[in-house]
């Protein structure tokens, strides 16, 4: 097997990671939380960093009339297959692919991932924006319009009395390895294919 | 009449001669030290301190949780009283832990707490306390610092040489201060002497769950036993039982009870007498007592009441039990930390009186005898003696060790600590206390490893040290630092009812384990709510249950119709949080019981019984969130003779 081949079979690989590790992590820091509270977000679901950190969460957000998190969004199922599918597509490409379709595969999870992450920002928006009209509090921003709740897409926001984090953990370090390690492919692919030629 | 007078002038003058001489020694090391003290048991904002001190309440019936050095006061934990803070006692699910063989009993005398062991040295799993006054012993299970077991004790009175444990938990032990008729009968009093009995209980512990049972009570002859100590290292196995009323006196005891020079202190190889026990020894006598457990499942606690006990009389196991003479009226009771010493303070001793374990193993073994009492080997005074602490002070109560060779007593006449050294017998320090100490603690004080770095003394009485509050100034405790060869008064500290004896450990052998909720999904109260859809309203006759749920900031229902005058109406209360440090409470008017604090995750339930009709309103009493006060309810009640259903509801 040709050294590309090889390198694009750990690529196609690396994204499984995704089922063993978590993709993001949202932290909420406040002073009556010595403990912060926080979420994982995983390929098919939210999980707790402590125990019952989600209700808690929940408890705290319904003041300002945020939803519940919920037990189970569609992404959940939507995400899994995704990566397995284009897992299969990565393994028939290392197996019979020359390197151009390497490429095809980098740009092919470049444009899945950007979708996901941009659904990710759209269910973030609506969570921090779509509140309940009978909300407890409510407040608005020094313009006067309604304030939003939505936690960063990536890095530290302060949001009333929490700070908010939120960043990639190793499910994400996997998918992204994966799609480099693709492109990887495709440079050695295309190397040793022009020393052939 | 005027004898007893012409003494306690005496006492007066010698006390007050003593303490005049501490305070000129006291002012010169006052003063530059002072603002090292200060820092010494400073604990900055957000900082831990370094030890848990368990205080018992004395006549408050409770178990307070101080931090040391800083001396704050985190928890009040009700043990043999009442509680409306915590409703403990008041609930449905704990009033069966204050169940006693003389009915309800919803106050006792608290005396002295100890921590579990585990090889000589504090686990950090319980503390078991005493109630001196209707004779129980309690566990408090130190995840949740609540109270999980109560057990009296039969055939006891004034169990005061109680509750101390040997170095693996092994057993737990109630001796009675009071000697009485066993089984309690009609009878003159006059014929105490040779009739009255004192029951000394051991307590088989449940390695597993701290659990307790009576394993076995030996009749010892009618003396006043007052405190006691587990032998350890080489002395375990056997326990030490100070007496005093070795005269058998019934009436003036303050007199009669203190004619002879030496009373004594009873050692029991109890190892013997439980082998003569698990082989068939000993009677089993008709009694009633009750045993009460808390249940962290159902949060309710049970009463079961038993029938029967089993007696040991000392004469049945030969070579178990043995007289170890001790001047006069001795008091404390306290072995070192390496098992060998054991010290009686003769509290109208001015000398202390400090045994060998050793020694006493010969003198058994050269059958050394000096007469005997009731069939019981007396030991010759000079073949058991270690050493005597000379003129030490006066009034000598209790020991505590550091771990490092020296001994610390505590003189309740002359008001002071004094240090002095295992096996030298010399005084190294003296620091007075204000005023009228009883016990001290150091932490591990009772185990094979003791943190000898501070000393807390309990005092009585505080006079002056405070700001005046009426007649009744609150009791104290006073912490001195003993890492250095002299001792230094670090701090003073208000302590709940009085601070009667303690027990102390590092706060890293607790902090770890420390509960922090209640899983609501392992709640196993009968009438529980685990969710806002689980709440109901039920009526069974004039008993009417309601099933509601607490969490921030509503309650579930929040309109409840359909109750009647003379209903009595059961609340059972879950709180569904799952967070820690966020309990509720609620109240009804016209409650009189108490309200109820309910932990995360936790079921509680009070009864109403509504007497008046009208649109009663219902809060939560514990500050909870921005919406407390909006945390709220109301309960319509109707003519008993109204027919309108029962009906609940929760927003629109």
């Amino acid at each position: 097997m040709k050294k590309s081949n090889i390198i694009m079979l750990i690529a196609a690989l690396l994204p499984l990671g995704l089922f063993l590790f978590p993709l993001w992590k949202i932290t909420l820091e406040a002073p009556q939380y010595p403990t912060p509270l926080g979420m994982y977000i995983h390929i098919n679901d939210f999980s707790d960093v402590n125990p019952f950190d989600i209700k808690n969460i929940n408890l705290m957000n319904h003041y300002v009339g945020m939803k519940y998190i919920p037990d189970a969004i569609p992404e959940f199922k939507i995400f899994p297959a995704g990566i397995l599918i284009t897992t299969i597509l990565g393994l028939i490409i290392a197996f019979k692919g020359n390197y151009k379709w390497f490429l095809s595969w980098f740009i092919l999870m470049i444009v899945l991932s950007t979708a996901g992450l941009y659904d990710f920002y759209l269910w973030e928006h609506d969570y921090g924006h779509d509140l309940d009209p009978k909300a407890i509090m409510k407040f608005t921003n020094p313009d006067g319009s309604v304030m939003g709740f939505q936690p960063p897409l990536f890095g530290t926001k302060h949001i009333l009395n929490f700070t908010a984090h939120s960043y990639p953990r190793l499910g994400s370090l996997f998918l992204g390895l994966g799609i480099a390690a693709s492109f990887i492919a495709y440079l050695v692919g295309k190397k040793t294919n022009k020393i052939i030629s | 009449m005027k004898k007893i007078l012409n003494i306690s002038i005496g006492f007066l003058i010698i006390a007050f001669t003593f303490t005049s001489c501490n305070n000129g020694e006291s002012s010169k090391s006052n003063g530059a030290l002072s603002s090292n003290a200060a820092e010494k048991v400073y604990v900055a904002p957000g900082e831990h301190d370094e030890f848990y001190a368990f205080i018992s309440g004395g006549f408050s019936g409770q178990l307070s949780v101080y931090g040391l050095p800083s001396g704050r006061l985190f928890k009040v934990i009700p043990v043999f009283s009442q509680d409306a803070e915590k409703a403990y006692g008041y609930n449905e699910e704990t009033k069966p832990m204050l169940n006693t063989s003389h009915g309800f009993i919803p106050w006792d005398d608290s005396h002295h707490p100890d921590i579990s062991q585990t090889k000589g040295e504090l686990d950090g799993r319980y503390v078991y306390i005493n109630a001196n006054n209707t004779p129980r012993i309690a566990k408090i299970d130190l995840t949740t610092f609540e109270t999980t077991e109560i057990i009296e004790i039969p055939n006891s009175a004034g169990n005061h040489s109680s509750s101390f444990v040997t170095e693996n938990t092994e057993y737990v032990v109630a001796g009675t201060r009071f000697s009485v008729p066993i089984p309690q009968k009609d009878m003159p009093i006059k014929d105490y002497k040779g009739n009255f009995k004192g029951a000394l209980s051991f307590l088989k512990v449940n390695p597993d769950n701290g659990e307790m049972s009576i394993k076995f009570q030996i009749l010892m002859p009618g003396f006043n036993y007052d405190l006691s100590h587990p032998g350890r290292g080489k002395s375990h196995g056997w326990f030490f039982f100070t007496t005093y009323n070795t005269e058998e006196a019934s009436s003036l005891l303050e007199v009669n009870a203190s004619q002879n020079d030496k009373d004594f202190i009873a050692a029991i190889n109890w190892k013997k007498i439980e082998e003569y026990v698990n082989n068939g020894g000993g009677t089993k006598m008709p009694t009633n007592y009750a045993h009460n457990l808390y249940s962290e499942e159902t949060h309710s606690a049970t009463s079961t009441m038993i029938k029967e006990v089993l007696t040991v009389n000392p004469l049945d196991v030969p070579g178990a039990i043995y007289f170890l003479p001790t001047p006069k009226s001795p008091h404390g009771c306290d072995v070192d930390p390496s098992g060998e010493y054991i010290v009686g303070n003769g509290k109208l001793s001015a000398d202390l009186t400090v045994h060998s374990f050793t020694k006493m193993l010969d003198a058994i073994a050269n059958k050394k005898h000096d007469g005997e009492a009731y069939g019981i080997p007396i030991l010759r005074f000079e073949d058991v003696l270690a050493g005597t602490v000379k003129q030490s002070g006066l009034g000598p109560l209790h020991t505590e060790f550091d771990g490092k060779g020296n001994a610390y007593t505590t003189f309740f006449i002359s008001s002071e600590v004094v240090k002095w050294k295992l096996g030298t017998w010399e005084v190294i320090d003296r620091k007075p206390t204000y005023y009228s100490v009883g016990h001290l603690m150091i932490p591990g004080g009772n185990s094979a490893k003791p943190f000898g770095k501070y000393v807390l003394a309990m005092n009585k009485i505080t006079k002056d040290r405070y700001l005046p509050t009426g007649p009744e100034v609150t009791q104290s405790a006073q912490l001195y630092d003993i890492s250095g060869d002299k001792m230094e008064l670090l701090l003073d500290f208000p302590t709940i009812g009085e601070p009667h004896y303690a027990a102390g450990c590092p706060a890293s052998l607790i902090k770890a384990n420390s509960k922090k909720l209640y899983k609501l999904a392992e709640n196993k109260h009968p009438y529980a709510a685990k969710s806002d859809a689980d709440t109901k309203v039920t009526r069974n006759g004039k008993e009417v249950h309601v099933q509601m749920t607490m969490i921030r900031s509503h309650f579930s229902p929040d309109n409840i119709e359909g109750i009647k005058v003379g209903d009595k109406v059961y609340f059972h209360v879950t709180n569904l949080e799952q967070d820690y440090d966020v309990p509720h409470g609620i109240a009804i008017i016209g409650a009189n019981t108490s309200e109820l604090l309910i932990m995360p995750g936790q079921t509680e339930t009070f009864v109403w019984e509504p007497k008046q009709v009208g649109v009663w309103p219902f809060y939560c009493t514990d500050f909870c969130s921005a919406l407390h006060q909006e945390m709220q309810g109301y309960v319509r009640v109707s003519p008993a003779s109204s027919s309108i259903p029962l009906s609940w509801s929760l927003g629109d």
